[in-house]
Order: C-alpha cells, then sequence, then structure tokens
C-alpha cells in the first residue's frame, strides 16, 4: 500500500537513531559527524544564520515558531544566551528522549553552530531529569567533544569559544514552557514568566537576550550548514519545510518514531503504511486519534486523508503541535480517555492562574465521576462551561485567560470527547458505570 | 565532618563554578545530595543552601515544586509506572493494578522490607514501549504482569545493580574539564567578532 515517494534526503535527523552506538564520537565522526561545524566556521556567521533563515525551520517544540525568524530577534548585547529545551513530557511525545539517548553529538554540534551563528558563548541544554541515561549520554558526549575541540574555546582553531553546560531538570511538565525553564534554570520553582516581555530573544535568562530552541530544532542544523537551507526548504509543503520526526503511539501496531517529509505523508500513511505504524491494533477499526499532543484537539477517521502539513491540520481545527499522534480504536473508552489527559493537566498546572489551577481540578472531577457512573446529566454542559473559563469561545486556537498556555490547552480533549462521542457520555451516565468496561 | 561527603561537595564545588549565577546549581546540588542519601535530607538542604547563598526554606520550597525531589525517606527502588494516555491505550492500569497487589503496597507506598516505592507518573516520553515503567528513572518496558514480576525479582537478587544504581544516583558521568573558555578568551574572541562585522557592515554598504 505504499504510494509514498521516499524523499532520497531522508532521514535527516533520525539518520543515527538505527545505527548502533551512534552516541560515541567515534560512530559519529565515522557517519558525517561534525563536518557541518567546520563548515559553518568557514563562514561568517551571518551567512550561517541566513542559510537557516532560508531553510523556513520551524520550531520543533510545538509553537511551530520558524527558527531564523527567532534567531534574527535576538537583542544584541554583550551578554547572550542559547537554552536548548530537552524537557519533553508533552503525552505521547518521544522524539527528544531517542535523539538525547542515540545521537547527543548531534544536538552539541547543532548548540555549537548555532552559537557561532548567534554570537552565543555560552549554552545550556536543559534535560528532562527523568531521562537518567539520556543525561549521561549528553555529558560523556560533551567530554568527548570538548577533548575533539569541537566545544569550548578556540574552537577547531576558529577563534570562537562557546562553553555548553548540560543541566538536568527535576520533574516537572510545565518547566517545557519555554519562560517556565528559564526560571528553573535560575535554581527556582517552575513558574512561568508574566508577558510581557513576551520573548526570551529580548530578556530571557538572568534578564539576557536568550534564545530558547528545542531539541530536534537544532538537529536538523548540521544538515542544513552542509547541504544548504535551499534544499532544506524544498522538501516539504507550503511553509512546513523540510522532514520531521512524528512520534505514534497508542493502539497501532508498530508504535515509534517516523521522520517523514512534510506534507507527502498523511495521517493514513503514518497510521496504516507497512513501513510507518502498520495498522490498527488487534485490526479493529480506529475510532479517533490525536494529531499534536494533548493539547491538541481530536480527529476522527474522516480527518485520515490530510497531509502532515501546519497548514492543513490548521485548516482543520488541530494542530501539529509537538508531532505525536495518538491513536485509538474502537475498544477504547473515550471518556476514560478524555478523563486521563485532564488528571494529567490537574497535576501539572503550576497553579499560578485561578481559571487553570480550579478549572482542572473541576473538569478532572466532573470527568472522573461521569467516567465511573456517578455523573449527572447536566455534568456533560457543567464540564463544557469550565472550559469555556478557562478559554472563552472554546474556539480555536483558544483564548488565553492565563499567563501561559497550558490553561487554554486543558479543554482540546474534553470538547472533542464531548463533541465527537457525546452518545458515550450519556451512556455511561444513564447506565451509571463506563460501557467500555468488559 | 559536614553532612555531604568529600566526593559530592567536590562535585558540587564544579557546580557552583560553571554557571554564571550560583543559584542555578541549586538544582542539580538537590540532585547530588539525593544520589548520596536516597531523598533530601533536611541535613542536607542546610548544607546546599550554604553552598548556593540562599535560606533552607528556599532551597526546600523550591524542591518540593519538583516530582523528582523527595522530602522524606523512600525505597531502595523508586517505580515509576507511567499511566498517561498512550501507556493507558496499553494496558498501563492493568499493570498498575497487578503491581499494588504482588508488592503488597498502594500508590505512594513503601514495602516493608524498603526496597520498593511505588509511584504513578505521568508520561515519561517511552511511549514507543508502552507500558512504561522506569526504576530510578531507568526505562523498562513494553511490560506484562508476568516481565513486570520478572523485573522486581531481578531488582530484588542484585542482578540489575550496574543498570539501576539505587534511588537518587541520576548522572554518573562527570563533567571532567573546566570552563575552557576564560572570561578574557571570550571578551577577546566578542571583540574580534565585532571589529570583523564592523568590517563586514561598511563593505556592505560601501558596495550599495
Ligand atoms: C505547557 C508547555 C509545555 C511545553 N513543553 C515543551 C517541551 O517539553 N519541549 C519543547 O521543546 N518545547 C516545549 N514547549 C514549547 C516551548 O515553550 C518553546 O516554544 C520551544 O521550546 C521553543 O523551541 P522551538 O522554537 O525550537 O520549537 C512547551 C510549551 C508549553 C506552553
Ligand atoms: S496557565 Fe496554568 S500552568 Fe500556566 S502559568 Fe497559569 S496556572 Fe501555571
Ligand atoms: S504515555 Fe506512558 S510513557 Fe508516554
Amino acid at each position: 500500500m505504499s504510494d509514498i515517494i521516499v524523499n532520497k534526503n531522508l532521514p535527516i535527523v533520525s539518520k543515527r537513531l538505527g545505527i548502533e552506538e551512534a552516541y560515541k564520537l567515534e560512530t559519529y565522526l565515522s557517519t558525517g559527524g561534525y563536518e557541518g561545524l567546520k563548515k559553518a566556521l568557514q563562514m561568517n556567521p551571518e551567512d550561517v544564520a541566513d542559510e537557516v533563515m532560508k531553510a523556513s525551520l520551524l520550531g520543533r517544540g510545538g509553537a511551530g515558531f520558524p527558527a531564523g525568524r527567532k534567531w534574527s530577534m535576538l537583542k544584541p548585547a554583550r551578554v547572550k544566551y542559547l537554552v536548548i529545551n530537552g524537557d519533553e513530557s508533552e503525552p505521547a511525545t518521544f522524539k527528544d528522549h531517542d535523539l538525547i539517548e542515540r545521537d547527543p553529538h548531534q544536538i552539541i554540534e547543532g548548540v555549537v553552530v548555532a552559537s557561532y551563528a548567534l554570537g552565543v558563548n555560552q549554552a545550556f541544554i536543559f534535560c528532562r531529569g527523568e531521562f537518567a541515561l539520556g543525561l549521561e549520554r549528553l555529558q560523556a558526549a560533551l567530554n568527548e567533544a570538548y577533548d575533539y575541540g569541537a566545544v569550548g574555546a578556540d574552537i577547531f582553531g576558529s577563534g570562537f569559544s562557546v562553553d555548553i553546560v548540560v543541566h538536568p531538570g527535576a520533574g516537572a511538565y510545565i518547566c517545557g514552557e519555554e519562560t517556565s525553564l528559564l526560571q528553573s534554570l535560575e535554581g527556582k520553582r517552575g513558574y512561568p514568566r508574566i508577558k510581557p516581555p513576551y520573548f526570551p530573544a529580548v530578556m530571557g535568562l538572568y534578564n539576557q537576550p536568550t534564545v530558547v530552541n528545542n531539541i530536534e530544532t537544532v538537529s536538523n542544523l548540521p544538515w542544513i550548514v552542509l547541504n544548504g537551507g535551499d534544499a532544506f526548504a524544498a522538501m516539504g509543503q507550503d511553509s512546513s519545510a523540510g522532514s520531521r520526526i512524528f512520534a505514534l503511539s497508542g493502539q497501532v501496531k508498530r508504535p515509534g518514531n517516523y521522520e517523514v517529509e512534510m506534507g507527502k505523508v498523511t495521517f493514513r500513511n503514518l497510521i496504516f503504511d507497512e513501513s510507518y505504524g502498520g495498522g490498527i491494533l488487534d485490526d479493529l477499526a480506529l475510532k479517533a486519534f490525536i494529531p499534536g499532543g494533548v493539547s491538541a484537539p481530536w480527529f476522527g477517521p474522516e480527518h485520515l486523508d490530510l497531509p502532515l502539513t501546519q497548514e492543513a491540520i490548521a485548516n482543520k481545527g488541530s494542530m501539529l503541535g509537538s508531532g505525536s499522534v495518538v491513536v485509538f480504536n474502537e475498544s477504547t473508552c473515550p471518556v476514560k480517555a478524555a478523563w486521563r489527559i485532564s488528571k494529567f493537566f490537574y497535576r501539572e498546572s503550576c497553579g499560578q492562574c485561578t481559571p487553570c489551577r480550579e478549572g482542572s481540578g473541576w473538569i478532572e472531577k466532573i470527568m472522573h465521576r461521569i467516567e465511573t457512573g456517578n455523573g449527572r446529566m447536566e455534568d456533560i454542559d457543567l464540564v463544557m462551561d469550565v472550559c469555556d473559563n478557562i478559554a472563552p469561545g472554546l474556539s480555536w486556537p483558544p483564548k488565553q485567560t492565563t499567563i501561559c498556555v497550558l490553561g487554554p490547552s486543558i479543554p482540546s480533549s474534553i470538547v472533542s470527547a464531548v463533541n465527537m462521542f457525546k452518545q458515550d457520555f450519556i451512556d455511561h451516565i444513564e447506565k451509571g458505570k463506563c460501557t467500555f468496561d468488559k | 565532618m559536614g553532612h555531604l561527603s568529600e566526593e559530592i561537595i567536590n562535585k558540587a564545588n564544579i557546580l557552583l563554578e560553571i554557571y554564571p549565577n550560583k543559584r542555578s546549581a541549586l538544582i542539580p546540588l538537590c540532585h547530588l545530595a539525593q544520589g548520596q542519601d536516597g531523598y533530601l535530607t533536611p541535613e542536607a538542604i542546610v548544607e546546599i543552601a550554604d553552598l548556593v547563598g540562599v535560606t533552607p526554606a528556599e532551597v526546600r520550597g523550591t524542591a518540593s515544586f519538583y516530582d523528582m525531589f523527595h522530602l522524606e525517606p523512600v525505597g531502595k527502588h523508586v517505580v515509576a509506572m507511567c499511566t498517561n494516555i498512550a501507556c493507558m491505550l496499553r494496558g498501563a492500569d492493568e499493570l498498575l493494578e497487578h503491581a499494588q497487589e504482588s508488592l503488597d503496597v498502594g500508590i505512594g507506598g513503601t514495602t516493608q522490607d524498603g526496597q520498593f516505592t511505588l509511584e504513578e507518573a505521568e508520561c515519561l516520553a517511552g511511549c514507543n514501549n508502552a507500558p512504561c515503567v522506569q526504576v530510578n528513572h531507568r526505562f523498562f518496558g513494553p511490560l506484562d504482569n508476568e516481565g513486570f514480576d520478572r523485573l522486581i525479582k531481578d531488582l530484588r537478587s542484585g542482578k540489575l545493580k550496574d543498570e539501576v544504581p539505587e534511588h537518587g544516583v541520576l548522572n554518573r558521568v562527570d563533567r571532567n574539564y573546566g570552563l575552557k573558555a576564560t572570561p578574557d578568551q571570550v571578551q577577546a574572541e566578542r571583540d574580534v567578532m565585532e571589529s570583523a562585522k564592523k568590517e563586514r557592515l561598511a563593505k556592505k554598504s560601501e558596495s550599495n
């Protein structure tokens, strides 16, 4: 059933994930490692930044902001920082985890390239604390990279210097939000900062201009420098340039990370094709899927033929977000799924804003009582009303009443479940139990 | 003699050096202390506060925000079982139920012999191996009931002690270099870059 034209450039960021011991310098060098950096150091920093601008590389952390544009916003200052977001905790997202454990040198090379282009001499890689092996692999790779001369003072004799620190997180989803990440890196509780200033590029770490980029975003840089921004932009579709890793999980036969050219593959390809998901678990019918992490509204089978681009998905009222696709088969209770997601937000709300802190708790309670058969018919309207208080109008993209977008992300799954599977809610309430329990 | 060992203090001193601001070392220091004691002891909190230059209340207040820090003693192995969406779709709730029976302990509890603390976790970014479990933050999965029991048996017997160090020990690879770019070098390099940039810009405006 493979009607996908696989681009000869692919895979780009994930090319070493299948290679044994690719996390070692020796393997990395024998597979073209640090060539991008060597080339970059021969160029003017501005020209490196230019290539990234030409590549139209969109940020891979969730918001999809063009990396080149973000870089151009970095306010000139004597001291500037680069911070890499490796906190990956969005449920069902596991691409950065793989990149950190299996190809840490590619991240380090990307960080040095970015630092050179930005004129930054101090960079931090914030790695989720729960990735113990990842932290060890990153630190070991960094030690090797220093010895090799790819990091530190006078890199490869170019006169350019940058120091990189691997910083461990300590377990808090909210620290993935960039201003919370910076607070955490400053040794504080991870409370997102009040905006404005909107962009860390103006005021970030220790109030200095700071670029925050995702792990996968910087992992693309060595390839872009080597092959040129135009070659990257030539792949993909519309503003979604290049390729991207999609993390496929849930009730599919072959869950995993799959790098595909943007726009050349549909959800149907990703979920059913033998080279990707291989079809639905237990050969049951597909009930629904989440296209871009638990903050995204759900899609039904009617959306299977959408191409994987930011625009195509936004046009249908959802988002590509962190690139994680979660598949539900027909045996799954949508009420339970939505309840579990609401429980996650309830546990992870940092508590600064009333709509998010109180709303998430209310929603979790109401959803739990419906799921366990103790709900009342009014609960369906009530839960929607609480959602409406968090993100007034329940439109997409959601309106924001809070400091960060965790709050407005809470309603997505609830509103999707109620709109798509209202009868299941009614059945739970009428029968006084979960109608999917065996 | 202080509470934290000399080895930990040496590592702490390196951490305090590498950040532009000492306070940034607070969380890494808490990890180090937890690696020594298995949890954050009141004594360690006081010493971390001293090292960083803040009050003990600030260390405790910061640490309590984060799930990984335990302010009370825990078992030698903290078993964190993900029940978030991707794992739920692959039987995580049933596995958690089994774990409670098999270990004879509730969620958040520690077995009588002090070997295991059971936790329900949010997504661990191991969803391709769902249902996914971490023991002292080392990954296991996908696991069925038998697989879980085997894992517990291997942990008990010490068969996995290299792969899974005691609770709290996080990163066993030390940073083996200091700050190689000295402030002087950095400044010199900045000056070079600035003047080169000025030259280039001047050339550009000339040619326009
Ligand atoms: C609640 C919340 C959680 C987030 N978690 C992550 C994360 O785990 N990793 C990440 O890279 N970005 C995360 N982001 C997005 C970051 O704020 C930021 O946009 C991103 O790191 C920028 O990098 P990029 O431009 O390269 O994508 C999160 C945002 C929010 C609001
Ligand atoms: S929206 Fe929620 S998570 Fe974000 S700052 Fe407010 S309370 Fe915290
Ligand atoms: S949902 Fe369990 S590891 Fe991601």
